[in-house]
């Protein structure tokens, strides 16, 4: 269902959960049937095959719903004094035509969500976040003179992400496409429209993101899908895309942290610090939210450490305890899967510092089930640095063909 | 660089003028700058009508700092008081006024039950005041984060309500957060006796007697009292200003220079540290250090600006609750008027007209929804009976604070001003008839001109409501209580910081505290 009728009167309020307008296209393709609620959205699970579909992801290419991400519209003489107070990197370094990944804070240095920053044209921002962000857009916007409108139901997202994402943009008339650089933006002309096209997206592959107006959603999914059958282009839900971005050791709002506006106590956020995000992070701007706090983290030292883990065995150790020394909890898995393209058991952690260090003795502690019987294994884990896995197509320009 | 050493105060108001005495006398370059053509902020004194002048914002002295007087030596700077320990008149519309002074009732009628329960709750009140007054010079305990300092600062507060002992104790915390309404109640059956001491607790607030809260803001009012003979109602001669231009003085003996009539538009920043000042004719100042006298609205997202700020820290500065409710009366008379059967000896007392409980509550009615009350409750101070200096010879100056008075009336215009002068002048004649034909000249200020003329957003008396969530280590907000403002190098010094608002001049010393403390941590 569309959010808006023919005569452009809001329907949204029909229906608890919206329907995105690619709808018709992945209902008719989700022969699983498997879906979930994504910020009041339907969302597939998977549509024919998880593990196919995370092969299209690191073979062909995989087609991914996108609209539910929640869009901001940031506009006005202030955007950029307003981003910047906002978010903790600078943002004046995100030129006309580049998406730069961001975090933003509370007054306690406390990540609140993540999410990227599109600087569409000069001024004229577009900020996509995990978790609703209006009403904290909204209070930071005093005294700036901006407009924030969030605009998720009015622009159609796709990521189209794996080695042959940029040979099917070619095909269906997206042309230089290839010498798009990682987190540029450019714009095609499309069915009498506009398509928006920028390299960035979830899986740490070489891949693409497409915003279009809602009307031409179902004639560029078509394009898509005619143009890529040759590619080997697949649909993919949330399960595939979950194992592709904890192989690029991307983390999820809600997940591997939780946002500090919806902690309880104290103890359960986490800085940019404790992401291992630092980079996101410049202090030498005068002012932002949460930068006394970080100041002060940083000579105080962090209390957590994000790390990557690479676990022995082969059964993911999702929410595992992770030991020192088989002795203390020392920190807990936020995010595990057996990696097929690493072809290792991987996880994300949240560690008590100083443990997570290159190096140090972990084990996890992993409960698993056979036949109705739980067993409990412990799992040697070794620091890994760095993604666990990290193509060079992923960021060559130009994109070659595959 | 040169000017780090200076320290500019942005507000001559009687907080500013403490602050940077203070600060003079500790050896910094001390620059006061006031917007306005004469020092003193809300306690000053000025010409409402030819040869007729009045404490234009607060009329009575009572709360002080004993220490901050003796300690600048203000009397040596000129200040004398025209008189001293003010009896309150209830004032009764058919001749039966009561004459309390203190817990004491000195003329008029009262069953024997009121008269015993006025002295015990006289006394139980000033001893929960002196509580609070234990605290104004303390800088408030950090809430989070502190160390040993903090929570040494917070076992204080607890050790004061424990000395109170078990009983008193109990009862402190029983009426703490309560209204005064059911606290008097309890106490006594006389509505006019009532009346008078449940204005006491409401009086420059947004409270009715029935509001929580105004059980504390009347102790915050009797915190002077409760310091002993200093904080007993006095009139300075001269005026209310005639503590200012005291304070001007011993700020200006100990090197600070002040300059009038020069308004500053903006705190400067180098990077996150305050340079200084912008003035509205663009002059630029430097400075290591800033401290304003002015409100945390005004200097934090007017001076300052927003967006030098944290989301969450300009969410709690805007919704600092600060609309006055307060309405001030200026009448220039021909004669002394006479109130029903009061004897004249008393004209020059402190007048209070709050005839009960419900009329209070009422006229607080009217206001909450934004017209003002009909029939307002009044505290009136005639100063020229004791102070020459105010009015032409055998003339006379009334000044009276009306409440209720909505900071936004409904109806625009000059309206509502003509309105509550009308209701105001309504209520003295049927106290005193006779007195409008008594009235040369008359001026009423409403809170939104309280606002416009001492620069105080909302135009309340304390910068912002006396109210738990508004007190000590939350005053102003959470995380900003310390004077010391987020920004560096900033702070505050006025009633918006604890302890809050009256003529005391804790604020000020406070802050100047925090200046040279973090100056020596640095």
């Amino acid at each position: 269902m569309s959010i808006r009728d023919a005569m452009g009167r809001k329907e949204h309020f029909r229906k608890a959960v919206w329907e995105t307008p690619f709808h018709p296209r992945t209902a008719a393709l989700n022969t699983l049937n498997e879906w979930h609620r994504w910020k009041d959205y339907t969302t597939a699970d998977a549509y024919f095959d998880q593990a196919l579909e995370y092969a299209a992801i690191r073979n062909a290419c995989a087609v991914f719903d996108l609209t539910p991400m929640t869009k901001h519209r940031i506009t006005g003489p202030d955007a950029l004094p307003f981003l910047n107070r906002l978010i903790t990197r600078d943002v004046s370094r995100i030129k006309p035509g580049k998406v730069g990944y961001c975090v933003w804070c509370d007054d306690n240095g406390q990540v609140i969500d993540d999410g990227t920053v599109f600087h569409l044209h000069a001024g004229d921002y577009r900020l996509c976040s995990q978790e609703r962000q209006l009403d904290w857009l909204s209070r930071s916007a005093f005294g700036f003179n901006v407009s924030i409108v969030e605009d998720t139901h009015d622009i159609a997202a796709l990521a189209l992400q794996g080695p042959t994402s940029c040979a099917v943009l070619k095909a269906i008339g997206c042309n230089g496409i290839e010498r798009l650089a990682p987190f540029g933006i450019a714009w095609f002309p499309f069915a009498g429209g506009e398509l928006m096209v920028s390299r960035t997206g979830y899986t740490g592959d070489l891949g693409y993101e497409l915003w279009i107006d809602p009307v031409l959603a179902l004639s560029l999914w078509d394009v898509l899908f005619d143009q890529g059958a040759q590619h080997g282009i697949r649909p993919m839900g949330t399960h595939a895309l979950e194992v592709a971005r904890i192989e690029a050791g991307f983390i999820q709002a809600g997940v591997d942290f939780l946002p500090a506006d919806q902690a309880i106590r104290l103890d359960r956020t986490r800085s940019p610090f404790e992401l291992d995000l630092a980079r996101l992070v410049d202090l030498g701007k005068p002012n932002f939210n949460g930068r006394r706090a970080l100041l002060a983290e940083q000579r105080r030292g962090s209390r957590y450490r994000l790390v990557r883990l690479d676990v022995e065995g082969n059964k993911p150790a999702r929410s595992a305890y992770v030991y020192d020394r088989k002795r203390n909890v020392v920190g807990t898995v936020t995010s595990a899967e057996w990696s097929p393209s690493a072809k290792s058991n991987i996880a994300l952690a949240s560690m008590q510092v100083p443990w997570g260090r290159p190096g140090d003795e972990l084990w996890a502690e992993i409960y698993y089930q056979r036949e109705l019987k739980w067993s409990r294994v412990m799992a040697r884990c070794r620091v890994v640095e760095g993604p666990f896995f990290d193509p060079p197509r992923r960021r060559a320009t130009p994109a070659a063909d595959f | 660089m040169t000017d780090q050493n200076r320290v500019i105060i942005v507000g001559a108001g009687h907080n500013g003028l403490v602050c940077a005495a203070y600060l003079a006398r500790a050896g910094r370059e001390v620059l006061v700058l006031e917007a306005s053509n004469r020092v003193g902020g809300a306690a000053v004194t000025r010409e409402f009508a030819p040869g007729f002048r009045v404490s234009a914002c607060a009329h009575l002295s009572y709360l002080l700092d004993a220490a901050i007087s003796r300690e600048l030596g203000l009397s040596s700077h000129g200040l004398k008081h025209a008189r001293e320990n003010l009896r309150t008149v209830a004032v009764a519309g058919n001749g039966d006024h009561l004459v309390l002074d203190g817990g004491r009732l000195e003329a008029g009628r009262l069953p024997d039950k009121d008269r015993a329960a006025l002295a015990e709750y006289h006394a139980r009140m000033l001893r929960f005041a002196r509580v609070l007054a234990q605290q104004h010079n303390r800088r408030p305990p950090r809430i989070a984060g502190g160390g040993r300092r903090e929570v040494l600062a917070a076992a204080m507060l607890g050790l004061d309500v424990r000395r109170l002992g078990r009983n008193s104790m109990r009862e402190f915390l029983r009426i703490a957060a309560i209204n005064i309404f059911d606290v008097l109640e309890e106490s006594f059956e006389t509505p006019l006796l009532k009346g008078a001491l449940g204005l006491d607790a409401v009086l420059g607030t947004s409270l009715g007697p029935r509001s929580n809260n105004s059980v504390l803001t009347l102790l915050h009012r009797m915190s002077g009292t409760a310091q002993g003979p200093a904080g007993r109602l006095s009139l300075p001669e001269g005026g209310m200003g005639a503590i200012s231009e005291a304070l001007a003085a011993a700020a200006r003996a100990g090197g600070a220079r002040i300059r009038t009539g020069c308004a500053v538009a903006r705190i400067t920043l180098d990077g996150a540290r305050v340079s200084g000042v912008e003035l509205e004719g663009g002059e630029m100042l430097s400075a290591g250090s800033v401290v304003s006298n002015a409100d945390p609205a005004r200097t934090l997202l007017g001076l300052l600006g927003a967006r030098h700020l944290e989301t969450g820290f300009v969410h709690r500065v805007r919704h600092i609750r600060s609309k006055g409710m307060a309405a001030k009366l200026h009448l220039a008379l021909d004669a002394l008027p006479e109130f029903t059967q009061l004897p004249a000896q008393f004209a020059g007392e402190r007048l209070v007209i709050a005839p009960d409980l419900v009329y209070l509550e009422h006229a607080f009615d009217h206001a909450k929804y934004g017209h003002c009350s009909p029939e307002p409750a009044l505290e009136i101070t005639i100063p020229s009976v004791h102070d020459r200096t105010l009015a032409p010879a055998g003339k006379h100056v009334l000044s009276a604070v009306v409440q209720y008075a909505p900071f936004d009336p409904r109806a625009s215009g000059d309206g509502p001003r003509r309105e509550l002068l009308e209701r105001a002048l309504g209520v003295l004649e049927r106290h005193a008839p006779g007195i409008r034909r008594l009235v040369v000249a008359s001026e009423l200020l409403l809170p939104a001109d309280i606002e416009r003329e001492f620069r105080i957003t909302g135009g309340h008396w304390h910068h912002g409501e006396l109210a738990l969530d508004q007190f000590m280590m939350l005053r102003p907000v959470p995380g900003a209580a310390q004077y010391a403002m987020p920004v560096g190098g900033l702070y505050l010094c006025g009633a918006g910081c604890h302890p809050g608002g009256g003529v005391m001049g804790s604020a000020g010393r406070n802050a100047a505290k925090a200046v040279l403390a973090t100056e020596r941590a640095a």
